[in-house]
């Protein structure tokens, strides 16, 4: 192994260490600061607006629906992609990277194109058939579907073409269908990745700020979701709320994050 | 493998490894079928949408709208300062995953998950974040907010785990024994890093950092609060999306989306050239 000389390590670790710091550890530790700066009293006053509360347990409700739904298309996807021959596979498993790499502006902008009522291409029809999708929480969950929509397919993907078929294909021989094969077999195997997509997905939903703004109209109790909150809060002078609000979030992020990093290493020690 | 946890990015030399499996049955292929439905209706059919709305007022309404004075102004520094940003992560990003997999010191399990939070925390709370250290009542003394500086501030935090995630795992796997080798055969240090090392690194570097320059073109959440947006100095392409589609003028915004759509289609296709470079070297 290259051995490194002791002060360019030392260098190397310093500038690392400090680059993370102030790049990243020091502000995070900022809003702790400010969401408990006029002490804990000020910072619980906050939860008793009826608005914080409203756009708190909408954030709940459509991440929770929207990690639900991108938590059965993946793994199902996922098993198609590992497990069959298909024509166009290949252009489709390109195809499910292109959410992360789009700007949730643009994500927005394309339900909005197609989903709004007015002049959208389906819009109108689905709302002739009473379907309302832009300005409520259909959207919503579509649009944080949208930008979360890779993160379960690619934790499970790997981990199927690790463990490979042989298993499947035993049970499958001593006359297990396909039911049980997967509940079984499968599922077991996964399980780690899935729970660790979950975690992900849910940390990148609760958060979806740009394409929620725009499919969502922003109205305060009603379509107001908790990151849309902090800005208004901000940009209203409320900033001790929009502190609070952040705290919250971006507490909840940062246990998903540690939550993730001490399981993974157990499960590759096992 | 077992720290590379939260990017995407994080192992793309194994997928489409295995191009074996079984052909569809009847369950799976209603499965397929209900699936790529859905994914037609909530990404694909949309994303066209943007690329038909403008085409619509045809290529001189296309140029036009691309090259009015504001938008250009927010075009270009959305490119430069991801230029920037991505030769900054090229540099940090592989230095800092070096430290992570060949140094040893006291805390570093919590530099490796600290790298992560970029990834996980809400965008708005980031800029946020940023400004509590770089505004106005600055620790540090330093007041960045509504300049370029916020601009490039922000895209370098949301891209951090980018470059870091794709090289340390490379970094992890690679042989020793080659290395001691060459050092055994007499090469300097800095040869056996420039000739050996590099060599192997290259392509999750470029990885990493396609991936790293999509994600900074494509940011609006952590530059809401920070950079003021102001027109002609800190205003990004997102944020410009964003006013023409409050605006009204929803051929615009796609005008200017279908731009970024492109970037990020070459960067998913030279993400694809590389992997395959890779496990055709594996």
């Amino acid at each position: 192994m290259l051995e490194v000389p002791t002060p360019l390590r030392w260098t190397l670790r310093i500038v690392a260490v400090l680059y993370v710091v102030l790049l990243v550890a020091w502000p995070v530790t900022t809003i702790v600061q400010e969401a408990f700066s006029d002490g804990f009293g000020a910072f619980l006053e906050t939860f008793q607006d009826e608005k914080v509360v409203h756009a708190l347990a909408l954030t709940a409700q459509v991440a929770g629906q929207a990690v639900l739904i991108n938590l059965v298309f993946g793994v199902g996807i996922s098993l198609l992609l590992v497990r069959y021959r298909f024509p166009g596979k290949r252009l489709l498993s390109a195809l499910i990277d292109l959410p992360m790499s789009v700007s949730p502006v643009v994500v927005g902008l394309s339900l909005l194109l197609v989903y709004n009522g007015r002049d959208g291409w389906f819009g109108p029809t689905l709302e002739e058939w009473g379907i309302k999708i832009i300005f409520s929480g259909t959207g919503m969950i579509m649009a944080t579907c949208f930008v979360a929509l890779p993160l379960v397919i690619r934790e499970v993907v790997p981990v199927l073409q690790e463990i490979g078929d042989e298993q499947e294909q035993a049970a499958r021989s001593l006359g297990a269908n396909a039911r049980q094969t997967f509940l079984r077999i499968t599922l077991p195997s996964i399980k780690w990745a899935v729970v660790y997509g979950v975690v992900l997905s849910l940390a990148r939903s609760l958060g979806e700020f740009g394409a929620v703004k725009i499919v969502s109209g922003n109205v305060t109790n009603q379509t107001q979701t908790a990151t849309l909150l902090v800005e208004s809060q901000y940009q209203g002078f409320q900033q001790s709320s929009a502190y609070a609000i952040s705290f919250v979030l971006a507490f909840v992020s940062v246990i998903c994050i540690v939550g993730v990093s001490i399981l993974r290493p157990k499960e590759s020690a096992r | 493998m077992a720290t590379a946890s939260l990017d995407a990015p994080a192992r793309p030399a194994l997928r489409r490894r295995a191009s074996s499996g079984s052909t569809l049955t009847a369950g799976s292929a209603l499965g397929l079928g209900v699936a790529v439905t859905w994914f037609s209706l909530l990404v694909l059919i949309p994303l066209s949408a943007v690329v038909v709305t403008a085409s619509e007022r045809g290529w001189s309404g296309y140029i036009d709208t691309i090259t009015g004075a504001q938008t250009m102004a927010a075009i270009k520094l959305t490119v430069g300062q991801s230029l920037l940003v991505t030769l900054l992560n090229v540099v940090m990003g592989t230095l800092i995953a070096w430290v992570l997999v060949r140094d040893r010191f006291w805390g570093k399990r919590i530099l490796d998950v600290v790298i992560d939070i970029p990834f996980a925390l809400p965008t708005i709370v980031a800029g946020l974040v940023l400004l509590g250290l770089y505004g106005a009542n600055s620790p540090l003394g330093l007041d960045w907010a509504y300049t370029p500086k916020a601009v490039f501030l922000a895209l370098a935090f949301v891209t951090l785990p980018f470059v870091v995630r794709t090289v340390q795992p490379v970094l992890e796997e690679l042989e020793h024994d080659v290395e001691e080798a060459a050092a055994s055969l007499g090469a300097s240090r800095l040869t056996i890093f420039r000739r050996i090392i590099l060599p192997s690194l290259t392509p999750a570097i470029t990885a990493g950092a396609a991936l790293a320059f999509a994600r900074a073109i494509a940011e609006y959440g952590s530059l809401v609060l920070l950079s003021g947006n102001k027109p002609f100095d800190t205003e990004v392409a997102s944020v410009r999306m964003l006013s023409f589609i409050e605006n009204g003028s929803t051929a615009s915004a796609a005008a200017v989306a279908s731009l970024l759509l492109a970037v990020a289609l070459f960067v998913i296709l030279v993400l694809d050239v590389v992997q395959r470079r890779v496990s055709r070297h594996a």
